[in-house]
């Protein structure tokens, strides 16, 4: 009796012991971007978009490529409309990196996600393209021509 | 929620639509917005999209089209010919007897019977309903079986790690890609950004329309003027058709 009386003590005492650290720095949490706004508001609340979010944007994906429904509501360009956004300093934080909405809790939780091998990984308005872009013949001769002028060799 | 049905202002609602739909008839030519589909709806198979290229209006050297479909796309060459993706490719013909030489764009022909769809070991090559074939880079493996089985060399195979794409256009490396006939916009009730290119250098080398439709610019102007298929003995039946070969 004395014997379990002590090892339920113990057990307590090493979980209150342990308590501490499973708030540390050594795992930080997923840092999420909470769109600023009044009113603005998840398509679906935060408990079921955490559960099934896959399952909307894998649906969606099918509908649009298939079908041509071009909805918005679970795309997931409009996921990345509201929580990609610029940092203080007007940076946006890349898919590679930590800060990225996406990125964070996926690395938090290990599961590796390929989205953004073929999509863009920011809001379209944040992606700064080149004026007029040319041809792909146009570009070859500009690129063999600026080579010639140092004498450098097209590999 | 009452199943009851306000009915006067249903009826308020439909008198006014008719009254709407003759006030605007008369003056102002509303056909984009009668037949403009609304996002939430399937396409279907009453319709089937093409394209008609007269080649005697397509200026040698003029390459507005191309342009058009690498902004659209964010098509972006590394300097390799041999491997960048091109969706459309200009290709000069001259006829060795006569010496006399023209340029036409050649994209993917969407064809009916399709050789890249036949082959695909996946499924990722498919053809929607209305006749557009598209790759699933979902499920592409980048096996590259229908860029050989492609009688047209209308594929390009992403070699290189790829960011910042459109939003109308993901596409990364390790998948096969071709001309999608810009179904973003097609969806959306536009033309084809090739399309709309060259008829803004007013040089309106391209149609595009319904195939389906007979009274549809391009079926009628195929039906006064014909249109030839590029390889037709392939028996491939393409939505894109070339007049001036």
């Amino acid at each position: 009796m004395i014997n379990r009386f002590l090892r339920i003590t113990l057990t307590l005492a090493g979980l209150v012991l342990l308590y501490p650290s499973a708030g540390s720095a050594d795992t930080p949490l997923p840092v999420i971007h909470e769109p600023e706004g009044e009113g603005i508001k998840c398509v679906e609340p935060e408990e079921v978009m955490r559960r099934d979010h896959m399952n909307f944007i894998l649906h969606q994906r099918d509908e649009t490529m298939y079908k041509g429904i071009r909805t918005s509501k679970y795309s997931l360009a409009e996921c990345i409309d509201c929580h990609v956004q610029p940092d203080d300093k007007g940076n946006i934080a890349s898919i590679d990196s930590k800060e990225h909405f996406c990125n964070s809790c996926h690395e938090y939780a290990a599961v590796s996600i390929d989205c953004f091998e073929c999509h863009a990984d920011r809001p379209q308005k944040f992606i700064k393209r080149g004026g007029k872009s040319v041809s792909l013949q146009v570009e070859l001769q500009q690129m063999l021509s600026a080579n010639e002028d140092v004498g450098g060799e097209l590999k | 929620m009452s199943d009851s049905v306000n009915h006067s202002r249903r009826s308020f609602l439909e008198k006014s639509a008719a009254v709407g739909a003759i006030t605007i008839a008369p003056g102002i030519f509303l056909h984009q917005v009668a037949s403009a589909k609304p996002d939430d709806q399937a396409i279907n198979d009453s319709v089937r999209w093409g394209m008609l290229i007269n080649t005697n209006k397509c200026e040698q050297g003029c390459t507005d089209c191309i342009d058009a479909c690498n902004t659209e796309h964010g098509l972006v060459g590394n300097g390799r010919p041999e491997t960048d993706t091109q969706y459309i490719r200009k290709v000069t013909l001259r006829d060795k007897q006569t010496g006399h030489e023209l340029s036409l764009p050649l994209m993917c022909q969407h064809c009916e019977t399709a050789p890249c769809v036949d082959v695909c070991p996946t499924g990722a090559s498919f053809q929607r309903k209305d006749g557009i074939a598209l790759v699933d880079k979902h499920i592409c493996i980048g096996c590259r079986y229908c860029m050989m089985a492609c009688p047209y060399k209308a594929r390009s195979f992403v070699h290189e790690q790829v960011r910042n794409q459109t939003l109308s256009a993901p596409r990364g490396k390790g998948t096969v890609e071709s001309c999608t006939m810009c179904v973003h916009r097609v969806d959306k009730d536009q033309v084809p950004a090739c399309v709309e290119a060259c008829s803004n250098g007013e040089h309106d080398a391209f149609i595009f329309g319904d195939l389906n439709d007979p009274n549809s610019e391009i079926s009628k102007e195929l039906e006064k003027n014909g249109g030839k298929q590029i390889r037709a003995d392939l028996k491939l039946n393409t939505a894109v058709r070339y007049q001036g070969i």
